[in-house]
């Protein structure tokens, strides 16, 4: 591979480092927006390759490998760099130079892993990154002595600032690649960092004093969870003031152009399919946007400041006895919002069976999409009395339902972890970093990445499945001179009239079964759909009353335990199925959720009418 | 005495880390993490809930440890 890589003369660079060594965002600094993230074949790792042009007009190209402690991998994205590194990747070839990333405030555990590199007899560079953080701290470094010692090149880089990393670039391009000489070789890895370090750098304290002071408040047990609480508080107030006007605006975008589109295409059947399939469906895509954008905007800034993993610290007891790990808490956090930027903010869950039971809990957070129906139902249903003079009623069935939502997942989190045959014991061991101001650049790139993840390989699935079910609410239309709604005649129609045996059981009647299979699409999709059966041609204010006149108060609460469970979105479906890379996950969970959804509508709906409701 | 019944802000070295089985990960871990035979470290936080995980200073780097974790590691108190 080498041979090819002189002939085009295109040099081949890998960026290894341990994780927080700064590695992302000297790999922002190279290769600006010059970037094709994409996954390991088989596996859910994100690769992430860019491109630049160095100084002589040589193109190089970089590829920015999962970040590890140690060549002996302990997990699948640690095994990807130990690979590569060693050239045994099966699509991967050997890289012309290993750029080892090492924090130059961290030397002493960052060092250890660059002389493990340097074992594997290739030609590399380290890249002696944060050196603006180690001259605040007063860090001082013998950078050519490092290099005499190592027996390659050290190069200092400032991935934050602008130009940091232009030392890095020069020195590359002029660099002949040889392989290091083992210098100082002899005794263990890390006794021949304490060496290096001892001659080669001066560390007035151990850590940041900032940080030792921000530490001892964070992670206070009283003031560390007071804080972490506020924090979440206020970022659920952003998403909820500043992304769902968006979304409302995007709501009104759409339906305006459907309107229009509506209006000037001839009425039929391509009039319907533009309108009701493709415009729809496209709006019930980018309506998503702007809560995943929100959402990540923070999960992002919480991650680059160093202060992800201290919430993690901070709840990882209370995860761990359901099954999950402190890095769950964020990932389900953000479900409450919607369940799609949550599956996808488990990505920083390195461990790959915490990942997943996180992934497959998370649809059970109660989103947002769950409240038009809730609070039809609940204003229909439920009198606005008080309960003990100050609290009222509708407000704690709305409660009752978010907590039925927590609780149900934490136990099937416990069920997942008392099912599985391997019961080894997976790691926490996990570093905190030092607090760092994350760089607008990391986090707009980060920003990006998320949205077209969302956009390209989501998207597809959703808009599909969206003009999918128009097809089966449109075909066969209704036969000449019927009163009914033309859903009724429709397949989804069909589909509904059968599906009411089946949820005769749980008091769902044909009308609700009917409605059921295009709110499929998403939760929401379900009052407007009652409303096309009750035909009430878009006209929902009325839907409460109607309900509330035609429905039992027990179908009310079967359906309420119905939507707690139910998986009725494809969107979540389709973010399962991109994050596991395995159709078998999809599958579980609509197993599961609908398993569930029937089970708790089936003890509501019996028990409620035992009741007398 | 294991790291996980040392008290909180007392400086101690490592003494070894012991392996559980064979093919213990988590041990090999902690050895590449520097936690190594002669090497200073100091707990500096631990939990709300039960006091796990444990906060561990070592070297320049801050590890979050499970107590589980933690009583891999055989330690030893110093004058300091």
């Amino acid at each position: 591979m080498s041979e090819a890589a002189t002939i085009d003369n295109e040099l081949r660079l890998a960026l290894v480092g341990n994780p927080n060594c700064g590695k992302t965002a000297l790999f922002n600094q190279l290769t600006g927006g010059r970037q094709k993230v994409a996954n390991y074949a088989g596996v859910t790792i994100e690769r992430k390759e860019g491109f630049y042009t160095a100084p002589s007009g040589r193109s190089v190209r970089v590829l920015d490998l999962p970040g590890t402690y140690s060549l002996d991998a302990a997990s699948p994205d640690e095994a990807i760099t130990r690979d590569v590194c060693k050239g045994l990747h099966a699509s991967e070839p050997l890289p012309d130079l290993i750029v080892c990333v090492a924090d130059a405030t961290n030397l002493r555990l960052h060092l250890r892993f660059a002389l493990e590199l340097r074992a594997l007899g290739r030609p590399m560079v380290l890249a002696l990154n944060m050196m603006d953080a180690a001259k605040r701290r007063g860090i001082r470094i013998d950078t050519q002595e490092l290099e005499r010692l190592l027996g390659f090149p050290v190069v200092e880089t400032i991935a934050v600032r602008h130009g940091g990393s232009v030392d890095l670039v020069q020195r590359i391009d002029k660099l002949t690649l040889t392989v290091p000489e083992q210098a100082g070789a002899g005794g263990s890895l890390h006794a021949q960092v304490r060496e290096m370090l001892s001659s080669a750098v001066t560390m007035p304290r151990l850590t940041a004093k900032i940080d030792d002071t921000l530490d001892r408040w964070l992670l206070h047990p009283i003031f560390g969870l007071f804080s972490l609480a506020v924090v979440m508080f206020l970022i659920f107030q952003a998403v909820f003031s500043w992304a769902t006007p968006i979304m409302d605006l995007i709501d009104v975008g759409t339906t305006a152009l459907g309107n229009w589109v509506g209006n000037v295409l001839p009425a039929g059947l391509l009039n319907s399919l533009v309108v009701d399939g493709i415009i729809a469906g496209l709006g019930g895509v980018i309506i998503f946007l702007p809560q995943i954008l929100m959402l990540f905007l923070f999960i992002l800034i919480l991650e680059e400041s160093g202060y992800l993993p201290r919430a993690a610290f901070l709840l990882d007891r209370m995860m761990l006895s359901a099954g999950l790990t402190g890095r769950s808490f964020i990932p389900l956090l953000s479900s409450f919002a919607c369940a799609i930027p949550g599956i996808m903010a488990a990505r920083s869950i390195q461990d790959s069976r915490d990942r997943l039971n996180t992934i497959l809990v998370a649809p059970l957070m109660t989103c947002s999409a769950r409240l038009p129906v809730y609070t039809l139902l609940i204003a229909a249903f439920i009198p606005r009395s008080k309960v003990a003079g100050i609290f009222n009623l509708q407000g704690i069935v709305l409660f009752a339902l978010y907590i039925a939502g927590i609780v149900s997942a934490l136990a099937v989190a416990y069920v997942i972890k008392r099912m599985r045959k391997d019961t080894t014991e997976h790691a926490l061991m996990m570093e905190l970093p030092a607090y760092r101001l994350p760089h607008p650049r990391d986090v707009l790139i980060g920003l990006y990445e998320r949205g077209m993840i969302f956009l390209r390989r989501v998207g597809g699935i959703i808009f599909t499945m969206t003009v999918v079910l128009w097809f089966l609410s449109t075909f066969p239309g209704a036969p000449e001179g019927s009163s009914e709604p033309a859903i009724n005649y429709s397949l989804a129609g069909t589909l509904g009239h059968w599906l009411s045996y089946i949820f005769a059981p749980i008091g769902f009647n044909w009308q609700i079964s009917i409605a059921l299979v295009p709110g499929m699409a998403a939760r929401e999709v379900v009052v407007s759909s009652l409303a096309t059966v009750y035909a009430l041609s878009g006209n929902e204010d009325s839907l409460g009353a109607i309900v509330a006149s035609q429905w039992s108060l027990a179908t009310a609460l079967s359906l309420l335990a119905w939507f707690v469970f139910a998986p009725q979105c494809i969107s979540t479906l389709a973010i399962i199925k991109r994050e596991t890379n395995s159709w078998r996950y999809v599958w579980i969970t609509l197993g599961y959720l609908f398993g569930l959804a029937y089970l708790a509508s089936l003890l509501t709906y019996q028990i409620s009418k035992a009741l007398g409701a | 005495m294991r790291l996980s019944e040392l008290a909180a802000k007392v400086p101690s070295i490592v003494r070894e880390v012991e392996s559980l089985g064979d093919n213990d990960v988590i041990a090999r871990r902690l050895r590449d993490l520097g936690f190594v035979a002669g090497e200073p470290l100091v707990i500096v936080a631990s939990a709300p809930m039960g006091g796990d995980p444990l906060l561990v200073q070592i070297g320049f780097t801050r590890f979050a440890l499970r107590r589980s974790e933690a009583a891999r590691v055989r330690v030893e108190h110093i004058d300091v």
